[in-house]
């Protein structure tokens, strides 16, 4: 199944401009934090100063007495109602306000409802809180220590800090193939701790109507319809008395895919005083509180033989959960789909070990763009071929080459039992290397590299590369659920009287610009223009159920529905234009047309120029014809589509950098993309998702990273600490593309949100060891580190520097 | 203080900040918050024709003075090009980050017509995008400046 650019024509696709956009230039976007709705009032969270403390007491009188204050709850105000704890997506509860102990910096210990959001913080300074401060637990690798404070005593007979233990793969054969490899090269290798940070911080408006019991909640909110599931558990109140709408969002990354204390306690501040209750965090509870990702302290193994085929991975990891196991991710799936370590090469036998701990930080684990776990999973295989490369002297293009996995393999079943479905690796690393220029550039690093050993003056010329493998768009549902509920996605469409039509979508954009693609995938099926079609998203009232968007799941499951809800409309169509046309219905032959406003039209085969339009189908459908039994007079159509597999989009990447060997500062020179996503429905809108994914990458591995100190103080708790890239740290991407389509999907599409962000911080941080000549160095590569990493001495990333 | 050519007098408190007079008070919500410390530039506005991050500037500094915002961007004729540009190139996605890099977009292109893309990426350096990854902005940015020298009959 290989194909070429071609197979993204058709009708409807192509780089349509945004709809979205007319409102965002204008400054008229309806974000949550724009809303203002009558006697609505201002909610703050009070965190705790402590990474571990036990809570004496908490004393609000004084904060209650503040003029502009109209409630205070406390842990004990929600124990009261069933509701200091909550529900993790991950087999654990995780606490809404603490009430035994606090269990990391900046967690919530009360919230404030006041007359204004001045006031409200004003209030939060007037809560005297009693704490006894404990040990708490800041290294993961001290988390199973026998001597090391028990977080978790809230859960019955705990003793320790162990989360869980998960393996994959056949450890029995990946032994006999190292016990014979001519080479193994290992590496412990930390992918630290990050922050999603969308530049919008999450909040709320909860809405509690006292009279019909009905609580509408204005919400950043990636799956509304999961989110009205867990208000209703949560709160008890019946879900069908709930509203989930989610406005405008500033982006998401997986940050908004969770449940935060801060939503539920605007929910029970509204049901206090009878008003509208709005809570925004701000940057610093953003990023010390919220959904952080990877944490993954990963030691690997990779066996070769004497040619450099590689035979076989072995990897154990040490997982840091935080204090709550609350990583958002299919609930089977412990580690996310980290199983794919494997990655793009065809290695025989693989296995891998995961043990989670909970230590005295924020819980979350799995966002920020990262298809539950493949980022980690293909830093560590990229970062151990580059290590095997390095070791035995090879060229990390030619030796990556030797070991891809071959088109005719696919479906290829992967040694841990992943069943990808198309790919053409060899071509897509091909096609990177010949757009950058690799021998050039090889050379032209010797150059800078010799000049280096005569005068000693940089820069140094870096050159890495990645070749990755994603697998996005999750179920099916036998296999992956979000607290039991089915990883599927519903379409529902409409198509009116006079011939334009409404899609209603389960998922949900945060930029994504889903009001667009969507559109278009009506057009491709229907022949509708692309303006004739209106997307709903984000309003649990007038969408139908399914589980949202978040690891690149909108295009492979609600793409999917999409089309086969438009699907049914025109077989519908094809039953009425029967009909009209007094023909058997097999005797029509559908033809999409131009994309004009009459939409796509039936005629009959064999007979030139008797033909009807979907306009005057969709007409005649609600007209007076007389339609045959089981033909409804309408053109509409709901699904849920359950998708048969994961999809499989893959890249490579060439990374150039220019490192100053005197301050280890990094210059990211040049960076080539080339993805393969199948089927591209509007590639202008494709190439700004692997533009911010590449951003992403670059920031990751040069500059981001949640850092904490002994006493578990949050040392990244603003973008003046969390550092993120800028237009100066990024460079002109330069992208290119193969067209591999997905043989199950409907469209031959696969997901594309999240590959940039997994398959861009190996190429970078393989292109800096490769300037400075370290076989391995941790990210963040910041001036410092490579630095250090440069005198032989780098850091360890995660801890502060001493 | 002006606010986009209307004159508004208001009571405030001294620690009130810009951004959420103009926000909560005035509803222009077309200025977004996003850090607090200068850092994303989602909130900035100009102040006596000079961007300001409105994040950082209390609302007494503005007293006297005049204020414009992304909602008076557009014209009696139309959009102005930057927005327009920032469309055709697919200079955003979220949107929570355009209303401040357009007003940038617009001070840079008034006092240099025909910046460079260095120069275009030094004057956004001050703002946070986590969507476009930059490309398309610097595009938009450039596509604008191409179009007003069209316009301008410029060679």
């Amino acid at each position: 199944m290989t194909g070429t650019l071609d197979a993204c024509a058709g009708p409807g696709f192509g780089p349509v401009p945004r709809k979205e956009d007319g409102r965002f230039v204008r400054g008229r976007g309806r974000f949550v934090d724009d809303i203002a709705l009558p006697g609505m009032l201002h909610g703050a969270v009070l965190r705790s100063p402590y990474a571990h403390a036990r809570i004496r007491s908490v004393d609000v009188t004084a904060a209650e007495s503040h003029p502009k204050v109209r409630a205070v709850i406390t842990g004990e105000t929600l124990a009261a109602r069933g509701m200091a704890w909550m529900p993790t997506f991950s087999h654990d509860v995780a606490a809404v306000l603490a009430t035994d102990k606090v269990r990391y910096q900046g967690q919530e210990v009360a919230f404030v409802v006041a007359e204004d959001r001045y006031a409200a913080r004003d209030a939060l300074a007037l809560i005297d809180v009693d704490y006894e401060p404990l040990p708490p637990v800041v290294d993961a690798r001290l988390a199973l220590a026998l001597d090391a404070p028990v977080i978790r005593d809230d859960l019955a007979d705990r003793t320790d800090n162990h989360v869980f233990d998960w393996e994959t793969g056949d450890p029995d054969a990946t032994a006999a193939l190292f016990a014979r490899a001519a080479h193994v090269s290992e590496c412990d290798l930390v992918y630290p701790r990050v922050h999603p940070a969308p530049l919008e911080t999450c909040g709320t408006v909860a809405d509690f109507d006292r009279i019909s019991g009905k609580l509408t909640v204005h919400a950043t909110a990636q799956a509304p319809h999961a989110h009205r599931m867990l208000y209703a558990r949560i709160a008890g109140i019946p879900e069908h008395h709930i509203r989930i709408i989610a406005p405008d969002i500033g982006g998401g990354f997986g940050n908004k895919v969770g449940m935060y204390p801060g939503y539920l306690c605007a929910v029970v501040g509204s049901i206090m005083t009878g008003a509208p209750v709005k809570w925004v965090e701000d940057r610093s509870e953003n990023l010390m509180s919220t959904s952080f990702a990877r944490d993954f302290h990963m030691h690997g193994e990779i066996a070769a033989d004497a040619d450099g085929h590689i035979l076989a991975l072995r990897v154990s990891v040490l997982a840091d959960h935080g204090a709550f196991n609350a990583t958002a991710q299919p609930s089977k799936f412990p580690a996310g789909f980290f199983g794919v370590f494997t990655g793009s090469y065809d290695i025989a036998a693989a296995h891998c070990r995961v043990t989670g701990v909970y230590t005295n930080k924020a819980p979350g684990g799995v966002a920020y763009a990262c298809s539950f776990r493949v980022t980690e999973a293909v830093y560590l295989v990229e970062r151990l071929v580059d290590v095997l490369a390095h070791d035995t002297g090879r060229d990390p293009a030619e030796l990556r080459m030797a070991n891809l996995l071959t088109p005719d393999r696919f479906p290829f079943r992967s040694a841990t039992g992943w069943e990808y479905d198309s790919g053409d690796y060899p071509r897509a690393l091909r096609t990177a290397l010949d757009t950058a220029g690799y021998a050039g550039i090889r050379a032209e690093q010797a150059a800078r590299r010799a000049s280096f050993e005569k005068t000693g003056k940089g820069p140094l010329t870096g050159i890495g590369m990645s070749v990755f493998t994603e697998a996005v768009g999750a179920g099916p549902r036998r296999l992956m659920d979000i607290m039991g509920l089915g990883m599927a996605d519903g379409a529902e469409l409409r198509v009116h009287p006079t011939g334009t039509a409404v899609l209603r979508l389960s998922c949900m954009s945060q930029g994504q610009g889903h009001e667009t693609t969507f559109a278009q995938i009506v057009s491709h099926e229907l022949g509708l223009p692309v303006d004739a079609v209106d997307v709903v998203q984000g309003d649990t009232d007038n969408t139908p159920f399914g589980l949202g968007t978040y690891g690149s799941r909108s295009t492979p499951v609600s793409g999917a529905a999409a089309s086969v809800a438009a699907r049914k409309v025109r077989e519908q169509a094809r039953q009425v234009a029967a009909v009209l046309l007094e023909v058997a219905a097999d005797d029509l032959r559908w033809d999409a047309g131009p994309g004009s406003a009459e939409g796509g039209s039936f005629s009959v085969a064999g007979v030139p120029g008797v033909s009807v339009s979907l306009r005057e189908i969709a007409m005649a459908a609600h007209g007076g014809l007389d339609l045959p039994e089981g033909v409804e007079g309408q053109l509409a159509a709901t699904t849920v589509y359950n998708p048969p597999n994961l999809t499989f989009p893959f890249g490579a990447y060439v990374c150039v950098v220019d490192v100053d060997p005197g301050t280890g500062e990094v210059d990211v020179r040049r960076f080539v993309a080339v993805d393969d996503c199948g089927v591209r429905i509007n590639p202008m809108i494709v190439e700004g998702q692997i533009h911010g994914g590449l951003a992403d990458g670059v920031g990751m591995a040069l500059m981001e990273l949640v850092a904490f100190d002994d006493d578990g103080n949050h040392l990244s708790a603003s973008f003046m600490d969390y550092l993120l890239p800028t237009a100066m740290e990024c460079p002109p991407w330069e992208l290119a593309a193969t067209v591999t389509p997905s043989p199950h999907h409907p469209l031959g599409a696969k997901g594309v949100g999240e590959s940039a962000t997994v398959g861009s911080p190996p190429a970078v941080v393989n292109a800096v060891l490769d300037a400075i000549g370290v076989r391995h160095a941790d990210m963040p590569l910041t001036p410092a580190h490579v630095w250090r990493a440069l005198q032989g001495r780098p850091i360890r990333p995660d801890i502060a520097i001493r | 203080m002006t606010v986009n050519g209307v004159e508004h007098v208001r009571d405030v408190e001294p620690r009130l900040l810009l951004v959420h007079l103009l926000r909560d008070e005035l509803r222009l919500t077309g200025t977004h918050w996003g850090c607090d410390t200068s850092n994303c530039g989602a909130c900035t506005v100009w102040m006596d024709g000079l961007p300001v991050k409105s994040c950082t500037v209390l609302a007494v500094m503005a007293d006297g003075r005049s204020v414009r915002t992304v909602e008076d961007l557009e014209g009696p004729f139309g959009l102005d090009q930057v927005q327009q540009s920032f469309m055709d190139c697919h200079g955003l996605q979220c949107g929570f980050c355009t209303p401040g890099m357009l007003m940038t977009a617009r001070k840079l292109l008034d006092d240099n017509p025909d910046p460079t893309d260095t120069e275009i990426r030094e004057a956004i350096s001050g703002q946070i995008c986590r969507c476009t990854g930059y490309r398309n902005i610097v595009a938009a940015i450039r596509h604008a400046a191409d179009a007003e020298a069209a316009g301008r009959g410029d060679t």
